[in-house]
């Protein structure tokens, strides 16, 4: 009886830039959580080249990133850009928060998986990561 | 309320029309759910008599309009007398750009001013330092000094509008550069009106915009509440916000209950520093959310009058009635708005923003429908002004003065909001007091179960949400949203670098470092009052990294603990 050890998705939920409205962030960590999920929560006020160090450090399958003070066209591209100039192409990248409708594709272009915006059920936000991580090994259904 | 025999007949009809007219309907047709709840999750019966107000006094519980408890309101005739101010959050880009909105809202009808300042102000950053890059002008103006205020408020008079400042680490320094461009346009202190917001308490609790350890930091409300009390007598110095509580997940309950702890934090503090509680009292303000469920909001802000009445008369001995007035700004609730279907924001708004008045506001903000997206733009924002005016004009809710008050549902809600409150005060106090208790984190995780089962109720379908768990659209026509001018950010860095060059120097420096000795000082309350030297410095142009950088020194940074 061999024992399959079963392993865990790895999420970083960040908060990028200064805002402190952490709420959406703080749920979907919680609900990733309660779905099985590994979950880091880098805390408040984190740079791009912080939230690519904790997420190389942490070797996790995806990266959420909330930001509701209107710099996420500035701050999700970075991140993208760092984990390129690191070699990292495995993570899954997905943002969330007060996004305009017209930088969505903007920021799809950019590498970002997704953009979630207020409304989102965590549901729609566990099973897009469940079939969207690189690591194909991971989802198993 | 009744007499004891009419309470008794009431209660024997109830039960008799539970059997005969009640059951036998529900035999046909079951209700829609098995329970029904508030917003905020707090179960509602299906009827509300006067049984549910045994003990229910007049005179104890409600009173006369603008007279203790106030529960009526603070006014004896409300918006009979004066409609509340309608006063629009504004401020994006750079303070030339923002000073245009300014003077729009102004032609438009508005009549205060209420500032958003952008996030590297709010957390006293410069324009050009690293961390706000990305972030300048885009959810507030940019100012980096007295210079950028000048622009701000050009042409304005400060001695005819009031202004509120949403602020709080870096309050004393804004406020300061306000009471600077005032000086310039020779409005005497005491003419000077408005608001600064400075509640530091909520910012651990929701909103973390936090900079400095929550000591220090207290010391700095403090000190500009004895400032106020001496030199600016119709200025609040200090609005005690719950609206960034709610956004943050809490109930309507914990909105009130940690707000108010919060307040008494200020009094206590305040009165430590010397001051005699009526000297500042009255110029304590209030900012609250203004959420869907119309009665618990009305019965929120009764409650919050109510409570802070007996607060500050019981607890804290105020003789001056104006020290018992809570009066309150509202603003309708951001975190309700959903980015599906946005323009259902509009009537969202409106049911909020009419709770906000039938609950007494006295000073009202209305959300526009694009903010789940952005931004408001100009035409978005003029229709959230508009609901408040059409409610203020047509809809006849502002003739008579707290029109909801006997209502079996609302006085239920509202004694339920008032005991809940004082159950939560217990519980506080035994942590050690609000400090503590955001020390160890006590308000942070109630907020962010409540926000957490909010939004499972959601998920399940307990709560329904237009255009979002229910009645969705699969092709939705998008609307506009207004985009921040992407060179703004460069434009305010040369701005400042400019003034960087062209100031005295010397003058920077030692205002700095009076500034420095004082904060260092262990006389805080007599040789060692900041805003005096905050003053001297905004005044030789001194930027505001510079000065929050001397706090920085001195007092060190926070780290928060951590809860998911």
């Amino acid at each position: 009886m061999a024992a399959k050890v079963e392993k865990k998705i790895r999420v970083l939920i960040a908060k990028p830039g200064l805002d402190g409205h952490d709420r959406g962030a703080k749920v979907i960590a919680r609900a990733f959580r309660d779905a099985g999920m590994e979950v880091i929560y880098t805390g408040l006020r984190q740079t791009p080249e912080m939230i690519v160090s904790a997420a190389i450090q942490e070797d996790v399958d995806a990266i959420g990133m909330s930001c509701l003070s209107g710099a996420h066209m500035y701050l999700f591209p970075r991140v993208m850009e760092l984990l390129k100039e690191r070699g990292v192409d495995d993570i899954l990248v997905f943002g969330g928060g007060t996004i305009p409708t017209d930088d969505i594709p903007k920021l799809k272009a950019a590498g970002l998986a997704t953009i979630f915006t207020p409304g989102t059920t965590t549901t729609e936000a566990i099973e897009f990561v469940k079939h969207n991580i690189k690591n194909k090994d991971l989802i198993n259904e | 309320m009744s007499e004891q025999k009419d309470l008794k007949r009431i209660e024997e009809e109830k039960a008799r029309w539970e059997t005969e007219t009640l059951k036998p309907a529900l035999a046909q047709t079951p209700e829609r759910a098995e329970r029904f709840t508030t917003v905020s999750m707090t179960p509602v019966e299906r009827l509300y008599t006067p049984t549910d107000l045994p003990e229910w006094d007049y005179a104890k519980e409600l009173g006369f309009p603008g007279e203790y408890p106030y529960t009526r309101g603070v006014q004896p005739t409300m918006y009979r007398g004066k409609l509340w101010t309608m006063r629009m959050f504004a401020g994006y880009g750079t303070a030339v750009e923002t000073n245009r909105r300014f003077k729009y809202l102004l032609e438009q009808g508005q009549m205060g001013l209420s500032t958003a300042f952008d996030l590297p102000t709010l957390m006293g950053y410069d324009s050009d330092h690293p961390s706000s890059a990305g972030e300048v002008g885009k959810c507030g103006v940019a100012i980096d000094s007295l210079a950028d205020m000048e622009t701000l408020f050009e042409g304005i008079p400060l001695g005819e509008v009031t202004t509120s400042m949403t602020i709080s680490s870096p309050a004393a320094v804004l406020w300061a550069m306000y009471i600077a461009v005032c000086e310039k346009q020779g409005v005497p202190y005491h003419q000077i009106g408005g608001t600064v917001q400075n509640d530091i308490l909520k910012e651990y609790i929701a909103q973390k915009e936090y900079i400095y350890p929550i000591t220090p930091s207290v010391r700095l409300v403090t000190d500009t509440i004895l400032f106020g009390a001496r030199h600016l007598p119709r200025w609040n110095t200090v609005s005690i916000s719950g609206y960034h509580i709610r956004e943050a997940g809490a109930t309507a309950l914990q909105e009130l209950a940690f707000t108010l702890a919060d307040g008494m934090v200020y009094v206590e503090e305040s009165i430590k520093a010397g001051l005699e509680v009526d000297a500042f009292a009255p110029r304590l303000s209030f900012f609250f959310d203004c959420h869907n469920d119309l009665f618990e909001e009305v019965a929120k802000f009764r409650a919050a009058r109510r409570l802070w009445a007996r607060i500050m008369r019981e607890r804290f001995g105020a003789k001056d009635p104006r020290s018992w007035l809570l009066r309150t700004h509202a603003q309708t609730a951001g975190c309700s708005l959903t980015a599906q279907q946005p323009r259902n924001n509009v009537i969202r708004v409106t049911i909020q923003a009419l709770a906000a008045v039938l609950g007494g506001t006295q000073s009202l903000h209305t959300n526009a429908m694009d903010e789940a997206l952005a931004l408001p733009t100009e035409e978005a924002a003029t229709i959230a002004l508009r609901t408040q005016q059409i409610i203020a004009h047509e809809s006849g809710v502002t003739n008579t003065v707290d029109p909801v008050a006997g209502s079996y549902y609302v006085e239920t809600l509202t004694n339920q909001m008032e005991e809940g409150v004082w159950e939560y005060f217990r519980r506080i106090d035994d942590l050690g007091g609000m400090i503590r208790a955001i020390e160890k984190g006590f308000p942070q995780r109630e907020i962010a179960d409540a926000a957490y089962a909010y939004q499972q109720a959601i998920e399940r379908g307990e709560k329904i949400i237009v255009g979002v768990n229910r009645f969705t659209e699969e092709q939705e026509e998008p609307i506009p949203t207004l985009t921040i001018d992407r060179e703004a950010e460069e434009r305010q860095v040369e701005r400042l670098q400019a003034l960087r060059r062209l100031r005295d120097k010397d003058a920077v420096m030692r205002s700095l470092e009076a500034l420095r000795q004082a904060a260092a000082g262990n006389d805080p309350w007599g040789k060692d009052l900041l805003m005096p030297r905050i003053l001297d410095a905004v005044r030789a142009y001194a930027t505001l990294g510079e000065i929050m950088d001397v706090f920085r020194e001195v007092w060190g940074e926070y780290k928060e603990p951590s809860i998911i």
